[in-house]
């Protein structure tokens, strides 16, 4: 397993505006990605079922869709990622109980300041939380 | 009466990393009561000790959340497939907290469903 997360620089952008569209709740969803590349391909912005400022949760009829999609697609969520609106970017006690894709990157984005955001990159497996380093490639340039 | 069980990698240590595997039951509780006696120690990851199901994981019969279909005591046919996902959830409030706001549905089903769900 690969201890970095390299992700194209729109789609952070895009994860980014959602986190900030959606502050001071919590903002959540996938970026999906073919079976086994480890390469996040596809931005899907979930809803957060919970519409909270301290928590986050898929609607589950919404998941299931997506996770067939994706399914159907050989993809898998190479990326979960969340919003964190007043604390830092780092998976909190519940982040890691409910951490339950052992093969996914858990991007955590921080909006607690109005004029930068705190962006940082994790595995979690079994409980044990792994930062990793986020290499962000530019398409238009690198491809 | 065989029912297809799709498990999530995150589970899949119990089923020897097979996706997908066969059980029978007449309900969801007897058909994790099967599974558990094929695969050992599954039961444990889908219903706390308390005996209802397990907050980590969403469960669906036939594309229905069984949380709307009366949880443990939803009632199986031969044919019917069951998904199971992680659930996903977590954000920066307390775990306690946080278990308290999962202990209900985030979705209202249209008709009343027992209060075990």
């Amino acid at each position: 397993m690969k201890n970095v997360l390299t992700i194209d620089s729109a789609i952070v952008d895009a994860i980014v505006a959602h986190a900030r569209r959606d502050h001071p709740d919590e903002a959540c969803g996938v970026v999906a990605g073919p079976i086994g590349s480890d390469l996040p391909t596809r931005l899907i912005p979930m809803d957060n079922a919970a519409r909270s400022m301290t928590f986050y949760e898929f609607d589950s009829m919404e998941q299931l869709r997506v996770w067939r999609e994706m399914d159907d697609n050989d993809e898998e969520p190479v990326v979960i990622y969340h919003s964190h609106t007043a604390t830092e970017a780092y998976p909190s006690r519940t982040d890691i109980s409910f951490a339950g894709e052992p093969g996914a990157h858990y991007l955590l984005v921080s909006t607690r300041e109005s004029d930068s955001e705190e962006i940082r990159s994790f595995r979690i497996v079994d409980g044990v939380v792994t930062e990793e380093e986020i290499n962000i490639v530019d398409a238009t340039v690198d491809a | 009466m065989a029912i297809e069980v799709r498990v999530p990698t995150i589970l899949r240590s119990y089923t020897g990393g097979a996706k997908t595997v066969e059980g029978a039951g007449d309900s969801l509780s007897a058909l994790i009561d099967d599974l558990d006696a094929k695969h050992n120690g599954l039961k444990g990851r889908l219903i706390t000790p308390e005996g209802g199901l397990h907050r980590f994981v969403n469960i669906y019969v036939n594309d229905e959340d069984v949380r709307f279909l009366g949880a443990l005591d939803a009632k199986l046919s031969d044919g019917d497939s069951i998904t199971i996902l992680p659930a996903v959830a977590g954000g920066a409030l307390g775990f306690a907290a946080a278990a308290a706001l999962l202990g209900r549905p985030s979705r209202r089903p249209a008709a009343a469903v027992p209060a075990q769900g």
